[in-house]
């Protein structure tokens, strides 16, 4: 089970209603241990339902999902205890002070001795200051350090992180992008990432999975997305597959897709919407 | 049972005690109700003692054990329900589903936190009657504890029903935590026998475990018995219930995984 990669995904499909496109259709990868992939797409690419299925808070139409030797069908409680997340965009409790808040996911996580834990990732987090403080009274740049404490209690082997620095200062950013190398380097722990911000995709992530309206339509290293755009940055490479300009090279990912890709994906293939609930 | 069960259960319970530790306000709420209730109704009892004293010797026990066992029910019910509402609004419902907290955990965890509400909301109002109205629930005898139990697994399994309704619709069925309960009290026999009711509305009353419960509850008050019959069809009924909104709370979890409704539940 040790040798397993982080996440296998097979011919992932979501479809919220029978007769609608599919919000993500026949997603293919196989992310290794210790990796920092990145999930780029524009709004409505089916990022959050691809992240949404891979948490097990949805139910694929189609396809299977390995986390950690896992199959999230069948098997997904014992995945869940060795990952975590992290979103700007799911709260903790405003009233509950921030150890208190650590507490109860120490408990939910079954974490052995959660008093110190919290207090290493009080150090390491720089929260020792904020720990009796409410949640709902903290800034930002304070919630997102927090919310990291919070996904990282369990020390999990797999993180799947939904905009990590979304709203937060170039400065803050940066740091929380640090943190995250470090850690990492540290732990070999696997690393998911959505973002929309593409210096800090191209900076983190060994891998990006592009993704449009619910397809994988390029994959690659930074590097290999730039030279194969022919671009400086993510950020043109991004615009390129937005607005339907190929690569002038070929995409591994196009060359030789798996079984459940082949013929299915192209760069500027665009038949189906994300059409989240 | 298992200690990493266990210790699950008690992180979701932590969480909400953890709130009202910081919430008075809350801590208000949980008592005010059941005692206005259990005043008002016992101020009725003592108007009715001055009019004719025959009544109030009966009115006196059976209103204010009626007032007070049916607060069991119906805090019991919300204390679930309302529980499961706060981590909606708090946003937090996606970290808790997310976690290795499996759904019967997550009821097991709101069904231990419900029961402390019922208690902390209902033993001031018990107490209060005693003192003002000199009227102890304890002359019931032990039977009590079994119309507790009764009432709160009653309460439980409408709390399950309400919460999957929110699960199905969302934001649009969260009145329901705290009317659902009141809708059934003209049929559950709680300040009237059954045999009140119209005889084609009995045997409805009669699928309604609170209303054995009451049954049972003027047994003891007024002829000093205990009515095992219907304290044995207010527990058989309750698994019923149980089971059935069981049953549906945990389809109606795995609907909202299809449908994509754990994503934005409660906007």
């Amino acid at each position: 089970m040790s040798d397993a990669p982080a996440l296998q995904v097979q011919g992932l499909t979501k479809r919220y209603r029978p007769d609608a496109p599919p919000a993500v259709e026949a997603l293919d990868f196989a992310m290794p241990r210790g990796a920092t992939w990145g999930l780029l797409g524009g709004n409505g690419a089916g990022k959050t339902t691809t992240i949404g299925m891979l948490l097990g808070l949805l139910v694929p139409t189609a396809g299977r999902i390995v986390a950690l030797g896992h199959d999230m069908a069948t098997d997904r409680f014992a995945a869940l205890a060795r990952m975590n997340f992290s979103s700007p965009y799911v709260a903790l409790p405003h009233r509950l002070s921030v150890a208190e808040n650590l507490r109860v996911y120490c408990h939910l996580y079954g974490v052995p001795r959660a008093e110190r834990r919290i207090a290493e990732l009080a150090d390491q987090l720089h929260l020792a200051d904020l720990l009796d403080r409410p949640a709902g009274e903290l800034s930002a740049g304070q919630k997102t350090r927090v919310a990291l404490a919070k996904a990282l209690v369990n020390t999990p082997e797999l993180l799947l992180l939904d905009e990590p620095t979304a709203s937060l200062d170039p400065d803050t950013g940066d740091w929380v992008r640090s943190w995250l190398e470090r850690y990492r380097a540290e732990t070999g722990c696997a690393i998911l990432l959505a973002s929309h911000n593409m210096a800090e995709v191209e900076r983190l992530c060994d891998q990006v999975l592009m993704l449009k309206s619910g397809r994988v339509v390029d994959r690659g290293s930074p590097a290999e997305l730039l030279a194969r755009y022919g671009r400086d940055d993510l950020e043109e490479v991004f615009l390129d597959i937005a607005r339907n300009r190929r690569a002038s090279g070929p995409s591994p990912a196009l060359a030789s897709p798996s079984p459940a890709l082949r013929g299915r994906v192209g760069v500027g293939a665009s038949a189906a919407s994300d059409d989240a609930p | 049972m298992s200690a990493l069960v266990l210790r699950r259960v008690w992180g979701l319970m932590y969480r909400h005690l953890a709130l009202y530790r910081r919430s008075w306000p809350r801590l208000l709420e949980l008592v005010y109700w059941p005692v206005l209730q259990m005043t008002v109704w016992g101020f009725v009892t003592a108007y009715l003692a001055g009019v004719q004293n025959d009544v109030a010797s009966v009115a006196a026990g059976v209103l204010l054990g009626g007032v007070l066992l049916w607060e069991v029910a119906i805090r019991s019910q919300m204390g679930f329900a309302i529980s499961f509402l706060e981590e909606i609004w708090s946003r937090n419902l996606g970290h808790v589903f997310v976690s290795p907290l499996r759904p019967q955990e997550l009821v097991a965890g709101l069904v231990g936190i419900s029961a402390i509400r019922m208690l902390v909301g209902v033993i001031p109002a018990v107490l209060l009657a005693f003192a003002l109205y000199n009227f102890g629930l304890w002359r019931m005898g032990p039977v009590v504890v079994l119309f507790f139990a009764a009432l709160m697994m009653m309460g439980w399994a409408v709390a399950l029903g309400v919460t999957s309704l929110i699960l199905r619709h969302g934001a649009g069925a969260e009145p329901l935590a705290w009317s659902v309960l009141f809708g059934l009290t003209p049929f559950a026999a709680v300040f009237y026998p059954v045999s009140v009711l119209p005889d084609w509305l009995e045997p409805i009353a009669l699928l309604i475990p609170a209303a054995h419960v009451f049954e049972g509850m003027r047994a003891a008050l007024l002829e000093a018995r205990i009515a095992w019959g219907h304290l044995a069809a207010a527990f058989a009924l309750n698994l019923v219930w149980l089971g059935g909104m069981g049953w549906l709370f945990l389809r109606q979890f795995e609907g909202a995984r299809v449908r994509g409704a754990l994503l934005n539940i409660g906007e």
